[in-house]
């Protein structure tokens, strides 16, 4: 990766049946994940994703512009506005990204912009990952080569 | 209901080990859409130089959620209101993946308790461990309680 590299656009089809299955899987079922009635009651537009949900979307674009699943070491990121996910079809969340920086050989700093319809849902959302690909030099974790 | 600042460096107790399965971690992969093979397949992981199959990147989630709401917003002397409780930013900082077989612990700290434009602002860092106190990731919740 180059210092302001722009990483390619990511786009994520986002159902109420994903968010079914991810309520399942994370234990949230906040009804507003899942409910016209509840979402309407608190003044929401309609069913929103898990904020959570979202910023994995944003992890899985981090995991697919490093090259591995374990490269990402920070990862932040702040709600901004919900995803509305209609009853039928799919909400679509864009995930875009700028190396902002490379703190050190095998790192780089990432600011990630993501949107829904046009809108930023999540503000200030930035990761620092690792750029060393798969079985290059020490496994970071361990310090010793890798598959020891 | 203001937060009361002297909460702020307020610690937990620890939880009890949350059994790290490679069931839920493909679980959650899948619910997210995340198809990399590391978070299904353990010799996938292992050839990573991980023990077992790793989890994605927000999956600590499961676990830092569940100690801070069940410790922080229900604690009686916090007073907060969960149902006027939005999520604001999340962070993860990671010493090593989350991996099947993990047993982790999560010790919750306040780091925050402020007010702002009506809303108290509730900052929860979650360190989360080893049974055998291995540290892995910590986890920053900044939760808004919305004012009246």
């Amino acid at each position: 990766m180059d210092k302001g590299e722009q990483l390619p656009t990511r786009v994520y089809q986002v159902t109420r049946a994903d968010l079914v299955r991810y309520a399942g899987a994370s234990l949230d079922f906040n009804p507003i994940h899942w409910s016209d009635r509840v979402a309407a009651e608190v003044g929401l537009p309609g069913v929103i994703a898990h904020g959570m949900y979202t910023m994995a979307l944003a992890g899985r674009a981090l995991v697919d512009w490093a090259g591995a699943p374990d490269a990402v070491t920070d990862f932040s990121v702040r709600f901004t506005r919900p995803v509305v996910v209609p009853a039928d079809g799919a909400a679509e969340v864009q995930v875009t990204g700028v190396v902002r920086d490379l703190p050190g050989p095998d790192q780089a700093q990432v600011d990630l912009t993501v949107t829904c319809g046009g809108e930023r849902v999540l503000g200030a959302a930035r990761a620092t990952m690792r750029t060393c690909l798969g079985k290059q030099g020490a496994n970071p974790y361990t310090g010793r080569p890798w598959g020891e | 209901m203001a937060l009361d600042p002297g909460i702020v460096g307020r610690q937990y107790p620890p939880t009890e080990p949350y059994e790290v399965g490679r069931e839920k971690i493909r679980e959650f992969a899948t619910a997210i859409g995340a198809d990399d093979p590391a978070y299904h397949d353990a010799e996938a992981a292992r050839a990573l130089g991980h023990a077992d199959v790793i989890a994605p990147p927000t999956f600590p989630i499961l676990m830092s959620f569940r100690a801070s709401f069940a410790q922080i917003v229900d604690d009686p002397d916090l007073g907060v209101d969960y149902s006027r409780v939005v999520h604001g930013d999340q962070r993860f900082a990671y010493t090593r993946p989350v991996q099947a077989g993990d047993r982790l612990v999560c010790r919750c700290v306040v780091d925050e308790a402020t007010s702002r434009g009506g809303h108290d602002i509730l900052t929860i860092r979650t360190e989360v461990a080893t049974d055998l106190d291995e540290p892995v990731v910590t986890v920053w919740s900044k939760l808004v309680v919305r004012g009246h």
